[in-house]
């Protein structure tokens, strides 16, 4: 029972919020603590699936993905009762990914066997750079050579294994990239994330740019001339663009991500996550607590009051749908956006990208072209509704 | 009513932040005016944007008992003045309602810019003078060096001055008593003559009404009252007496000598004229006073609301906030690029920051405020002259003989070090050196330079040469015919009549190419590339060229969380809502202002 109606499946995103240490960059929902009730957290995830469950029936589920914060930090044995409960709530599709990002350290590295036998197929790592002062510089606690044997053991564990670089860090040149990306593209497997760096209000990063202290970012031109790099490159070694930021060998693609960016179902449990759930034939929106502590008090108080579910209304979803689904290089199929009750695009708008050969639209698809995906956040603001 | 023996009226004068408003909060507070629990810092600046900014604007009358060490309680009226250079009018005229001044100088500052302006306005007027130190708290304090820069730069005797800290509350007690035995009580005053007040200022608040405070001069002036103005001619009856402690307090009367105010169910502030002789219907006092000049807007820009939709709702704000200060003037305005909007006249460009402040706040209307200009005197061939408000109103230059522009006397107050810059600068903005003298490390001088080189940015030009340690202050002189043009700029080959500007010609090649740079910097990259050109005339004097946008895209999604995505793009339309559109390009608001900001 694959639910075709519903779009693109049906997946579990579980947050986990703690790391090591809070990267100078991320504006990501992680906090550092001191020590950690693993077995309380199990319970109150244990507790969310079946909560969820409650609410979405009986549903086919194909990709489980664990992020955060850094999800290797997890006991395995977290990991083993959030997988076991979703393949008991849920009837678990015959190839489901099951995805869990890990930190490059050797510590974490020793647990790969263990979250194998949990069930995880599927890890992606945050490599960040192949270069060691600026890992320094980034804040993390691996070094190039850490990271690389982390690697190699993830490679022996996991039939599939992704990892992140950020690009366009300070004092990057054209070329240093260039050859980073190349040293990358040898070891990759199936996938890789390529990521220009983005000041994130709120970050250590944010705030020294602000007083003007984060010295040598690549200006606008620079960073674009890495983007186009980084495409070449890419290309070249047969792992296109398939979104923004995202390159995969054929069918390699993160299935999980193409749920969110082809308007599918997930789950989100943990704190901060959000989910989209199709309930009695409608869409629905599903928030929850940011702070760890506000998300363990109400899921173990019952407190559904913080646990909201809400109804996406269907202009809403149609926003949504272009937003993401922008991002893929597949586009949005217009017939879908109508009918989920997307409002009509800008016309003139949408004319003038078109003309400037930034969006194609054929057989039905509105397509943002390789030209126009750098621009897309310019072509959005042109054509949405 | 009070003997006028037992009256003293006086103002509070001092260069910008050296305590004018600090001194009055004590002198309320020991008096008892206002109770202990009711005290804030600088009470008497009650406007938001006073507060916001720490300054004063208004000046303001406080009524206080002072029982004196001879054993008779004293009835005080005092005046707190503004020190910003904008609202040295609002100075002038309080002037003319007290008979002395006390001096208040900064004991780590010294004497500056404005403490000189208003010296020579209270000599003026005719003022008895006592100098007081403030500030003497502070660990830089010098109140020896500053007593005997005041005789020297000054002149006039300091050897006496009130040493105090209006924070600490320190020597405030003998401010008291040099208020009642150093200054002068009110001159004449004869309760039985016919009725004769100065009209002082008049303010509008949104209970009352205008209220207009008012100068006794002599005669009574009581409720019920029906009273005449003399300039005016406007006849209306009292409803109310009373002064201010500082809240509005009711009386019976104000009789000779007396500061307090009236309520006449006066409609505008417009209807009222400072300055204004105030008498009897019925029993008209004979010789009205002799007036104070009106005040002129000297610094006149274009404001348009960013969406045209607004239009109606900004002319509604304009008027009503009219209604509350007579110093702006307003009209109608076309522009080809901004559409609707209004051409508006201000004594300086603290005072425009502060109406449009208001307007954006109050009234909550974005606002694009378009060059500052001043105004010119075109004298065209057939023999005419016309006031220029608005360059982009200049007639064909073929039909033109000569411009003139206006000229300003500046001081500038500066210590030795930074002088070789200060003198730079002014050259630079075409000044011409009338004087130059030295007191101790300081150094005075004074320049005649175009107001159009001043009204902008001179302001914070010479603060950041000096670090903050120069002080200026600048007065109108009169007009001087010079080698003047209309330089226009082009975005993207379309004329914005919005940001064309009068120039010398000799400083518009220069002009022209910090004008295209920063709106090379302030116009964000469209997805086309787009020249920006400074002309005269049909000739182009300076170009830069805006790259097209290369990357614009989110780079990381934050997993399933969409939300995030539609706020951003939110975010952004709303940002294009505060730009306007030129053809194919859009403009930020902040732009227009902006672009004139130089680094010279
Ligand atoms: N240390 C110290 N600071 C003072 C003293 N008197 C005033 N100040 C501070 O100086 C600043 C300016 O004081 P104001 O009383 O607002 O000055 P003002 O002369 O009324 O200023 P304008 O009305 O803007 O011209 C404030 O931050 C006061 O707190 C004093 O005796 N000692
Ligand atoms: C949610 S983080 C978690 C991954 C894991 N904790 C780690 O740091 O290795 C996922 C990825 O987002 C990318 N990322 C985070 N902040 C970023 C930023 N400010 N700019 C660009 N990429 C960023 C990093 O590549 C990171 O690996
Ligand atoms: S980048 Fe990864 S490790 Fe660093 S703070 Fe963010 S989530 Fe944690
Ligand atoms: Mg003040």
């Amino acid at each position: 029972m694959r639910d075709a109606d519903q779009g693109a499946g049906f997946g579990l995103y579980v947050h986990w919020p703690f790391c090591q240490a809070k990267c100078p960059y991320c504006d990501f929902n992680s906090h550092v603590v001191s020590a950690i009730d693993q077995a309380r957290w199990k319970a109150a995830y244990v507790s969310e699936i079946r909560r969820i469950a409650g609410l979405t029936g009986p549903r086919v589920l194909d990709t489980i993905f664990f992020g955060g914060g850094t999800p290797s930090l997890m006991d395995p044995d977290v990991v083993a009762a959030v997988i076991d409960t979703a393949r008991e709530v849920w009837a678990p599709s015959n190839d489901m990914e099951i995805t869990l990002e890990a930190n490059p350290t050797s510590v974490e590295a020793a647990r790969f066997a263990a979250y194998r036998d949990a069930g995880v197929n599927r890890v992606s790592m945050g490599i960040q750079s192949l270069n060691d002062a600026d890992l320094k510089a980034l804040g993390r606690l691996h070094s190039v050579a850490e990271a690389r044997k982390a690697f190699g053991i993830a490679r022996d564990c996991f039939d599939r294994v992704s990892f992140d670089l950020i690009y366009a860090r300070q004092n990057q040149t054209l070329d240093g990239w260039k050859l980073e990306l190349t040293e990358a593209l040898d070891m990759a497997a199936d996938h890789l994330s390529l990521y220009q760096l983005t000041i994130e209000d709120g970050t250590a990063f944010g705030d020294r740019f602000r007083r003007g202290l984060l010295r040598g970012l690549p200006d606008d031109d620079a960073g674009a001339d890495m983007y186009e790099a980084t495409q070449e490159l890419c290309n070249a070694a047969g792992m296109p663009a398939y979104e923004v930021s995202n390159h995969a060998r054929k069918s390699s693609e993160s299935r999980h991500n193409m749920l969110y960016w082809q308007a599918g179902d997930y789950a989100g449990i943990g704190p901060g996550a959000h989910g989209r759930l199709t309930l009695n034939g409608l869409r629905h929106a599903t928030d929850t607590p940011l702070q760890p502590t506000d998300w363990l008090r109400a899921v173990e108080t019952g407190g559904t009051g913080d646990l909201t579910v809400q109804p996406v209304d269907g202009a809403e979803q149609g926003l949504e749908y272009l937003l993401m689904g922008l991002r893929i290089t597949g586009g949005i199929d217009l017939g879908r956006y109508r009918s989920m009750g997307g409002a009509p695009l800008d016309r003139a708008g949408l004319e003038r990208m078109v003309d400037a050969g930034l969006v194609e639209q054929e057989a039905g698809r509105l397509r943002v072209t390789p030209r126009g995906r750098p621009l897309l956040n310019a072509v959005l603001r042109e054509i949405a509704p | 009513m009070t003997e006028l023996a037992y009256i003293r009226n006086f103002s509070i004068v001092a260069h910008i932040d050296h305590g004018k408003s600090t001194l009055a909060d004590r002198l309320i507070q020991l008096t008892g005016t206002v109770a202990e629990r009711d005290m804030k810092e600088q009470m008497l600046d009650a406007m938001d944007i006073e507060r916001e900014r720490g300054i004063t604007i208004k000046a303001n009358t406080v009524r206080i008992d002072y029982p004196a060490k001879d054993g008779h309680t004293y009835v005080l009226n005092l005046i707190d003045t503004p020190g910003h250079v904008d609202f040295g009018y609002e100075v002038s005229r309080s002037m003319r309602a007290v008979e002395g001044s006390l001096l208040v100088v900064d004991a780590s500052q010294g004497v500056e810019a404005q403490t000189l302006a208003n010296v020579y306005q209270a000599i003026d007027a005719d003022h008895e003078i006592v100098p007081v130190l403030n500030k003497v708290d502070l660990p830089a304090a010098e109140p020896d060096r500053v007593r005997e820069q005041i005789e020297d730069v000054i002149g006039i005797e300091a050897h006496d001055a009130v040493l105090i800290s209006a924070k600490t509350g320190l020597g405030i007690p003998d401010v008291l008593e040099a208020i009642v035995t150093r200054l002068p009580p009110p001159k004449t005053g004869d309760r039985d003559a016919p009725l004769k007040a100065m009209l002082v200022d008049s303010k509008y608040d949104s209970y009352l009404g205008v209220i207009v405070i008012v100068r006794i001069i002599d005669g009574v002036l009581k409720k019920g009252d029906r009273i005449r103005m003399m300039k005016t001619g406007g006849t209306y009856d009292v409803d109310d007496v009373g002064v201010y402690r500082p809240a509005m307090t009711s009386v019976g009367e104000l009789g000779p000598g007396e500061i307090g105010y009236l309520n006449a169910s006066i409609k505008q502030v417009r209807d009222t004229r400072v300055g204004d002789t105030i008498t009897h219907e019925k029993r008209q006092t004979e010789t009205a006073l002799p007036g104070f000049k009106p005040s002129i807007p000297v610094v006149f820009c274009g404001l348009f609301p960013v969406d045209a939709n607004d239009f109606e709702d900004m002319r509604d704000a304009i008027e009503k906030l009219a209604l509350n200060d007579a110093s702006f003037t307003f009209e109608m305005e076309t522009s080809a690029a901004l559409g609707f909007g209004f051409r508006c006249g201000f004594l300086g460009l603290l005072h425009l920051e502060v109406i449009r402040d208001r307007l954006e706040r109050e009234y909550d209307i974005d606002l694009i405020t378009t060059a500052p200009s001043v105004v010119y005197r075109i004298f065209t061939r057939d023999g005419e002259m016309r006031e220029l408000h608005n360059p982009a109103d200049m007639p064909d230059p073929a039909t033109v003989e000569h411009i003139e522009e206006p000229r300003i006397k500046a001081t500038i107050l500066v210590p030795d070090e930074y002088l070789g810059d200060v003198l730079k600068l002014c050259q630079d903005r075409r000044g011409i050196q009338l004087d130059l003298t030295y007191a101790g490390s300081r150094a005075m001088a004074v320049y005649d330079l175009p107001l159009n080189e001043v009204v902008f940015d001179f302001y914070d030009r010479l603060k950041s040469v000096t670090k903050g340690y120069a002080s200026f202050d600048y007065a109108i002189e009169g007009y001087r015919e010079d080698n003047l043009v209309k330089m226009s700029v082009l975005v993207n080959d379309e004329p914005v009549d919005a940001l064309s500007m009068m120039v010398h010609r000799d400083r518009a090649e220069m002009r022209g190419r910090a004008m295209c740079e920063k709106l090379k910097e302030l116009i964000p990259r469209h997805m086309f590339k787009i020249p920006i050109q400074a002309a005269i005339g049909g000739k182009v004097i300076a170009r830069e060229t805006l790259a097209a946008l290369r990357k614009d895209v989110t780079a990381k999604c934050y997993g399933g969380d969409a939300t995030r995505k539609k706020k951003l793009l939110e975010k952004q339309k709303a940002g294009k809502k505060k730009m306007r559109q030129f053809g194919k390009v859009e403009i930020p608001q902040q732009a227009f202002i902006n672009a004139l900001k130089m680094d010279s």
